[in-house]
């Protein structure tokens, strides 16, 4: 492989703490550290907290007196009762309802946005925003080079943080974000992450990245705040249920039969994708996204096929041994037919079909979603 | 890196050990293996009164990060395997060279003579390191 992979401004600091440099989306980042290792990165989030250099992640800024009914033409979700202030998660459809992204939406201003997008997807979405701005006055700019992005993550996240900040971060609920600072550092703080904990996602001038790092995790230390790699990070979505661009969801597959339909508003009116996603909605999918928990032994994992009957139906998107329960679970496409609570369905491992059971989602609920 | 190498083993270029305990081998995977592993969740068992050959594949031992072979390192009939792997793959990490996976019955005690001395093994092992990742 000719291609530079990046390399984020923490590098250094991934080295020195022992990450394990792998490429991801184009970047070099750290998937796990050696010394703690994805399982007890993963349970440091679960029960303490943990810290995730997520700068590869993109932020994108949409300004202008059409930025509204700019973004509610480019995106699936209604954002008219948005308050400033307010976070919401979203998808960028095509015309024919195949994901183009996820999307994190923040209302930073009455016409002011920041659109969050994934790594290997930032300059595809960025053209899509521009080819689809024409007619709206609106200005979308890349401020991801400029911008660092940290994901601090977990039941004590709130402790952690609250020692670098004089906001008072009771003021900042789930899904909105405020500006403060942060060790001294100006940051908007989004109340915002993906891993199914409370927690915080931080965006502050890239020059910072090293100051912001160290002091996060020297404010965690005596909590068990852990340094996170991709590992972690990919158990700790999955449990939940999360969905991955590349995985999930991508180009091929509509947010219903990924079942991502309470994200999809058909009443605010028309946008990219609507009418394909309409007839999904109104006929039903083809397939959809399930959960299947091993009846046989064995790991599922993303790519192996789905068989009923010795006949290959569909394609598992993410498995693993969830770390928080220790069940070897997935997620997986199958035909409709197949997709009911209890329904046995066989995973294909190395040539061998192994028994498995459709079974209910989210295999982990989200701290934000208990009563 | 600094990894452990048990003196009294013998070492396959695959990162597999055989350790002689009486008339049996043990065998399992190095540490340089379990570490490049990352967390093990998952081994693959073989069945006892299995033969093997040498260079054969016995065992699939899965990880959070992928699935990985484990070849013999002698050839023989497997007269013992580590069933408390089933539960606890873990072990692997931990111990990697207390956590024998099979023992066999060599039918040629002369392949030990094919596999490197820990020392031979820790230089190739920082060959490989220079080399690889």
């Amino acid at each position: 492989m000719a291609e530079t992979l990046k390399r984020t401004a923490l590098y250094d600091e991934h080295r020195r703490l022992g990450g394990r440099m792998v490429p991801f989306a184009g970047w070099e980042l750290p998937v796990q550290y050696d010394g703690t290792g994805p399982t007890v990165e993963h349970n440091a989030v679960r029960t303490q907290a943990g810290l995730f250099d997520i700068d590869h992640m993109g932020q994108v800024e949409v300004a202008g007196p059409d930025a509204l009914p700019f973004l509610q033409r480019l995106q699936v979700s209604d954002l008219s009762d948005l308050p400033v202030r307010g976070a919401r998660y979203s998808l960028m459809c095509y015309a024919d309802g195949g994901v183009v992204d996820d999307i994190f939406v923040y209302r930073l201003g009455d016409q002011r946005w920041w659109v969050i997008v994934n790594a290997a997807n930032r300059h595809k979405d960025v053209a899509w925003m521009q080819a689809h701005a024409v007619g709206f006055d609106v200005e979308i700019r890349d401020l991801s080079d400029e911008t660092y992005m940290l994901a601090l993550q977990g039941p004590l996240a709130q402790a952690v943080l609250q020692r670098l900040t004089p906001l008072d971060l009771n003021t900042v609920p789930f899904h909105t974000c405020a500006e403060a600072e942060v060790a001294g550092i100006p940051t908007l703080i989004g109340a915002t992450g993906y891993t199914g904990e409370y927690g915080y996602e931080l965006f502050f001038p890239a020059g910072e990245a090293v100051t912001m790092w160290r002091a996060l995790l020297e404010a965690g230390r005596a909590d068990g705040l852990l340094p996170c790699g991709l590992a972690a990070r990919d158990s700790l979505r999955f449990e939940p249920c999360l969905p991955l661009y590349g995985h999930e969801i991508h180009a091929e597959v509509d947010p219903i039969s990924a079942r991502l339909g309470w994200a999809v508003s058909f009443a605010k009116g028309d946008f990219v994708g609507r009418d394909a996603l309409l007839k999904v909605k109104l006929e039903g999918p083809k397939q959809v996204l399930v959960g299947f928990e091993m009846v046989d032994k064995g790991v599922p994992r993303g790519d192996y096929p789905v068989a009923v009957d010795g006949r290959v139906v569909g394609k598992v998107t993410t498995g693993m041994k969830a770390p928080t329960s220790g069940r070897f679970v997935g997620l997986a496409y199958v035909p409709v037919a197949h997709s009911a609570i209890g329904s046995p369905i066989d995973i294909v491992i190395r040539d061998q079909p192994k028994r498995a059971v459709v079974v209910k989602r989210p295999f982990y609920t989200p701290a934000y979603r208990r009563r | 890196m600094a990894y452990k190498y048990d003196p009294t083993a013998r070492y396959a270029k695959t990162h597999d050990w055989a350790r002689v305990e009486g008339d049996l081998v043990a065998c399992g995977i190095s540490d340089y293996a379990q570490h490049a592993l990352s967390d093990v969740v998952y081994i693959e068992l073989p069945d006892v009164g299995t033969t093997i050959t040498q260079g054969q594949v016995y065992s699939t031992v899965e990880s959070v990060k992928a699935a990985e072979e484990v070849y013999a390192p002698v050839s023989g009939e497997i007269v013992e395997v580590n069933e408390a792997l089933a539960d606890a793959p873990e072990l692997l990490n931990s111990d990697p060279y207390g956590a024998w996976i099979i023992k066999v019955r060599p039918s040629d005690l002369s392949e030990l003579d094919s596999l490197m001395d820990a020392a031979a093994y820790e230089a190739f092992v920082q060959e490989e390191e220079k080399g690889g990742h």
